[in-house]
């Protein structure tokens, strides 16, 4: 194996990581830009511009005790383009940094919770990943990186731009604060553009994570604040917090709401979920993420009692094209990744019992 | 599909891009078009795209009244390459563009003024400003009341604490 998928924890163990709130927050992220004074920007820079901040940064990075032990630090040309994306669907690195070669790095701790990269649209972006609804401690973390890196690095900074950045939408903080969240109560409610709709006034977005435009596969949904100047990183990391659980709530009644009104179409949209995935001999990608959502949602329920939610949670990601193409050396064309991916999916649904809408018990989580 | 400027007129040019994981886009109809400076849509600036619309007309507002192109000292970004990318060249642009980005971050952001976290280094430099300005009260003040020898002390102080400060 090559070193970057040695170094990875596997699917599972990766999928078995809990945090608060986890039944609707998948994970919580903080990432903040940071540039190095005078040098230009990575994407207006020459290669030996580029070459030379790499150098700079990559050992004071992977030297960090935030890091430590033994992180993974490489050149982004000593990764194949298939390792590039195993990494973007791990969320550990940004599809642009995935278009990168020589000049851009990695740094990635052994936890997979902090990952620094270097010369994406600026020298570094930093984020800290953490399972759940834990947006604080994602940004103390970060935070932390953030001024150990400070005493031997010097950025750029103004003293009333704030830490400047390549674009001027991430300027001053740098910062952008993102939740991960599973929303199939409130699309099913169709209450869910209500949500976006107030959400948006408050400064942030609402996005689904896969899929173009207003799609959003498999419920799933990124927060995220938009501004980045004048406010404290603390007011905006508190303000996205609030927004956040204040969704889940939505989301709860919008959950119980459905569960109390229409039973049925929520137990056969779940039941053909399972059957489907259980059965199917070539499935989209589009496809599969929304099953899996509904197949979620019945484990969250009772539906499927004794079955853990991380055993879905691994589905969503073993699910994706680069994950289906690992272990394979001819390269999968999309109608075969269609077949491996039904035929992965019909192993795996076999372990989880078939639906049993008798179970259901409705158990709400308090906030 | 609809202009999203009026919201009334089909729209006639559209772009894409993804910026930060995010897909920004702009459809417009001719007229809103025009109206926010969008006249060539073949020369179209991402910068309309990235920092709002109408954001490539502002910087051309200030480059008009300046006169000649403005480029960067330090990195010779210019700001055709500001209006082309919506991105700076390097963080000495942010000095080189001031007047252009002030009223872009009006729209963009919460404020125009920083407020969070702020490097050790410039920590201690602003600490040390502050200070100076401090002790320059304190003098006019001396000087005022004719305590000629704390002004003579505090006058002092100034100069040190000047020679410590890295703008000097
Ligand atoms: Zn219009
Ligand atoms: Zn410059």
């Amino acid at each position: 194996m090559t070193p970057i998928l040695n170094f990875l924890i596997p699917a599972t163990d990766a999928c078995r990581r809990t945090g608060p709130h986890d039944k609707i927050v998948f994970s919580s992220r903080v990432r903040l830009a940071r540039n190095l004074k005078g040098a230009p920007f990575p994407g207006h820079g020459r290669k030996a511009d580029r070459i030379k901040a790499f150098e700079q940064l990559m050992p004071a990075i992977s030297g960090l005790p935030q890091v430590a032990p033994d992180p993974y630090a490489e050149a982004m040309d000593k990764t194949s383009a298939h390792e590039k994306q195993i990494l973007v669907e791990r969320h550990l690195i940004s599809r642009e940094h995935a278009t990168k070669g020589s000049g851009s790095g990695l740094v990635l701790n052994r936890e997979e919770t902090l990952s620094v990269m270097v010369n994406e649209e600026d020298h570094l972006r930093m984020q800290s990943l953490l399972p759940g609804l834990q947006l604080d401690a994602a940004w103390s973390a970060i935070d932390a990186v953030d001024s150990a890196l400070q005493e031997q690095v010097e950025f750029a900074f103004h003293e009333q731009f704030g830490f400047l950045t390549a674009c001027p939408t991430n300027l001053g903080t740098g910062i952008r604060v993102s939740a991960m969240l599973h929303l199939p109560g409130l699309v099913l409610a169709e209450q869910i553009n209500q949500i976006i709709q107030a959400v948006s006034k408050l400064g942030l977005a609402v996005r689904g994570l896969y899929g173009e435009g207003t799609e959003a596969l498999g419920n799933i949904f990124q927060v995220s604040n938009q501004q980045t100047l004048g406010e404290t990183e603390q007011e905006i990391v508190q303000r996205l917090n609030k927004v956040v659980l204040q969704v889940i709530e939505h989301e709860e009644n919008a959950r119980l709401s459905q569960l109390e009104k229409r039973p049925n179409v929520l137990f056969n949209q779940i039941g053909r979920a399972y059957g489907i995935l259980a059965h199917a001999h070539t499935i989209s990608s589009k496809e599969t993420m929304n099953l899996l959502s509904l197949l979620r949602l019945g484990v969250d329920v009772g539906i499927f009692p004794g079955t853990p939610r991380t055993v879905v949670d691994e589905l969503f990601l073993l699910s994706q094209p680069a994950h289906l193409q690992l272990g394979r050396i001819e390269k999968l064309d999309a109608e075969q990744r269609d077949g491996v991916r039904a035929e992965m999916l019909r192993q795996r649904v076999k372990s989880i019992p078939t639906p049993d809408h008798t179970r259901v018990a409705v158990r709400t989580e308090s906030i | 599909m609809q202009c999203q400027v009026c919201k009334k007129a089909q729209a006639k040019v559209h772009y894409t891009q993804i910026h930060d994981n995010q897909v920004k886009k702009v459809d417009l109809c001719d007229a809103c078009a025009k109206e926010n400076g969008i006249n060539d849509p073949a020369a179209f600036a991402l910068a309309d795209l990235v920092l709002g619309l109408g954001a490539s007309q502002k910087i051309e507002e200030v480059t008009t009244t300046t006169g000649a192109e403005v480029a960067c000292k330090n990195c010779g970004f210019t700001q055709t390459d500001l209006k082309k990318t919506g991105r700076l060249g390097c963080s000495e642009c942010y000095v080189t563009f001031a007047e252009a980005l002030d009223s872009l971050l009006k729209n963009m952001h919460k404020g125009t003024r920083h407020r969070g976290k702020v490097p050790p280094v410039a920590r201690r430099a602003m600490d040390l400003e502050a200070h100076i300005r401090q002790l320059e009260t304190d003098l006019k003040a001396a000087v005022a009341r004719e305590d000629f020898e704390s002004a003579a002390s505090l006058r002092d102080a100034i100069k040190t604490s000047r020679q410590l400060s890295p703008a000097s």
